[in-house]
């Protein structure tokens, strides 16, 4: 297997477009799930017979196969992006709910209790209170969202989309390794980057959590 | 109706007629009344599931009841809107619970902020209340996982008293800290009440904390049943039944003799020699070696005098006492002391002179019985009469 490496400096401009519409499609669906997840898991979080339902919903949802999803979606959506976003959002759902959920459950009691007596209102109290505690754990989850995202978009060439995906099918179809090699190169690339961004962001939004005594 | 004041101060926190049950068919509180003056700490004491912590909670409608009335200041509080009542009550609960994602000196200002005061203004009274909780000023940036259970607890107290809010709900806030640090806070927030004069709720299942600390206590029993509410010398002296005198201890006796002090105990003249002089040789009473100062150092046993400086001997230890310890740690050091002698200080600490063993046990005897004795209106059990 050798990399020819002309047709890479030849089609830089391809794999930069292919690069940016990849990582949109994934961030998308990260958005998208966490404001569908926010909203969800604050409702489990509160209301215990919904916990199990919903919970058990986004986990029957992950197990449907990625290509039956996107076929499912096709006479709703067809051929379009909005089809690869709405079938990578339903794989995020999964672990953001999850993680929103368990986030929540972490902030100790009597540190809600405290803040309610000190006559903090229910929203200021998830606001200012819950969200920010939670914050670790619902990081986490979007930190997998995210790699998880980045991998599946290549899913979404069998519907004509799928970002760095096209350049497997098209080194399969030619029986020519160099794009499929620079297709891996480049998602594992966005993967790692986009993890350290997210690990960034994290230690900029949790102060409380660097120094310790 | 258990009134808990004899007159002084105005009317501050009212329960009437108040029940409280869960809906898992649990009795919390079960037909309180009683009054809370302004002014003053009460203690609401009693083992677990007595019902004393709930009936804290009702005051700032944490928990409300299933039926009666609780006032505040002349207003029903059930009327009062729940978050806007809990900025006007400053709340003190176990472990502090501070906001971990928040610096000391945010939560600190808590309830300032929630009152629209602007993040300058709070911050100044937060860092304000960190000195006069006894906090470096340092400790403003830090956050509530690098300060010692005891910092945090001072942390708490401050955060309760940011908006100067006229009662403070304190539930077992020392519970959690080790014996040293307790009996620090507790110095500390009589120390602070002298100074703010806040009406103050404590609740505690520590007796000897509830005598140290309450200007008046209330005795709980399981179910909900206030048993008994009056000053601790009062309560001590004469428990309203079995059960207060049974969780008031074998040691009843002992605790009220805490509340005295040495203050109108006479003194007598000390034998005393300096430090740096040499000790007289052939005396047969016990000499109280003091400093240059005049600070008590140590007995000198007059069976075994050295030759040479007093100071250099092998002294038996001293505890001096002020006028202000009690006649409880007086009794203790009568005890102790291998003179039979209690040493006085003044102020300044130097030697103010000795009292006898036994002028220290008629004194605690006379005490005991002049709290006992007199035939004042004793408080009656609650559910029976009124005074």
């Amino acid at each position: 297997m050798t990399i020819d490496w002309s047709w890479i400096s030849d089609h830089a401009s391809d794999l930069a477009t292919l690069t940016v519409s990849h990582l949109q499609a994934a961030l998308t669906a990260v958005l998208l799930g966490l404001l569908i997840s926010l909203p969800l898991a604050v409702l489990a979080h509160r209301v215990r017979p919904l916990r199990g339902f919903l919970l058990g919903l986004s986990n029957i949802l992950f197990t449907i196969p990625s290509i039956a999803v996107f076929v499912l979606l096709l006479p709703v959506s067809g051929l379009t992006r909005t089809t690869t976003v709405i079938g990578l959002t339903v794989y995020t759902l999964v672990v953001l709910l999850r993680n929103t959920v368990e986030g929540l459950d972490s902030v100790p009691a009597r540190t809600r209790e405290a803040a309610k007596a000190m006559g903090t209102r229910p929203l200021r109290v998830l606001l200012t209170i819950e969200l920010p505690l939670a914050l670790p754990v619902i990081m986490a989850g979007v930190r997998i969202a995210t790699v998880m995202s980045i991998s599946l978009v290549s899913v979404a060439t069998y519907i004509g989309d799928g970002g760095l995906g096209q350049l497997f099918t098209d080194g399969f179809q030619r029986n020519f390794p160099t794009p499929v090699i620079v297709g891996i190169a480049l998602t594992l690339l966005l993967a790692l980057v986009a993890d350290a961004l997210l690990v960034a962001v994290q230690y900029a939004l949790t102060p409380w959590k660097r120094k310790r005594a | 109706m258990t009134v808990c004041s004899r007159g002084k101060g105005r009317l501050m926190i009212k329960f009437d007629a108040v029940n409280k049950r869960f809906p898992n068919g649990t009795t919390a509180v079960h037909e309180l009344s009683l009054t809370m003056p302004e002014g003053g700490i009460t203690v609401l004491v009693g083992s677990s599931g007595c019902g004393k912590t709930t009936t804290l909670r009702m005051i700032n409608r944490m928990v409300d009841p299933s039926s009666g009335t609780i006032t505040l200041s002349g207003r029903n509080i059930l009327e009062a809107d729940a978050a806007e009542l809990r900025r006007g009550i400053g709340y003190v609960i176990q472990q502090a619970g501070l906001f971990p994602h928040r610096t000391i000196l945010d939560n600190i200002a808590t309830v300032p902020l929630l009152l629209g005061h602007g993040r300058k203004r709070a911050r100044a009274r937060a860092a304000e209340l960190l000195e006069t909780v006894g906090l470096p000023a340092d400790a403003a940036k830090r956050y509530p996982h690098q300060l010692s259970g005891g910092q945090q607890q001072r942390v708490g107290v401050a955060r309760a008293l940011a908006a100067d809010p006229p009662v403070l709900l304190m539930d077992e806030p020392f519970g959690a800290v080790d014996p040293v640090v307790r009996t620090q806070l507790q110095d500390e927030l009589l120390r602070l009440q002298q100074e703010l004069n806040k009406t103050i709720v404590f609740v505690t299942h520590d007796i000897d904390e509830a005598v140290r600390l309450g200007d008046r206590i209330a005795v709980f029993r399981t179910g909900g049943h206030l048993v008994q509410c009056a000053p601790p010398a009062e309560l001590l002296a004469r428990p309203a039944d079995d059960f207060v005198a049974d969780f008031l201890g074998a040691e009843r006796g002992l605790k009220l003799l805490s509340l005295s002090t040495l203050a109108d105990l006479p003194r007598q003249p000390a034998t005393t020699v300096r430090a740096d002089e040499t000790a007289p040789a052939g005396r047969t009473d016990w000499q109280l070696v003091v400093s240059a100062k005049g600070e008590p150092l140590g007995w000198l046993d007059p069976a075994a005098t050295p030759p040479g400086r007093a100071g250099d001997a092998a002294l038996l230890p001293v505890r001096p006492l002020r006028d202000t310890d009690s006649l409880l740690s007086a009794l203790n050091e009568s005890v102790a002391s291998p003179a039979g002698l209690i040493a006085r200080i003044d102020d300044a600490g130097v030697l103010a002179g000795v009292t006898a063993r036994e002028a220290v046990h008629a004194r605690a005897g006379a005490a005991h019985s002049a709290a006992i004795e007199p035939p004042r209106p004793a408080t009656a059990p609650v559910g029976k009469s009124s005074a």
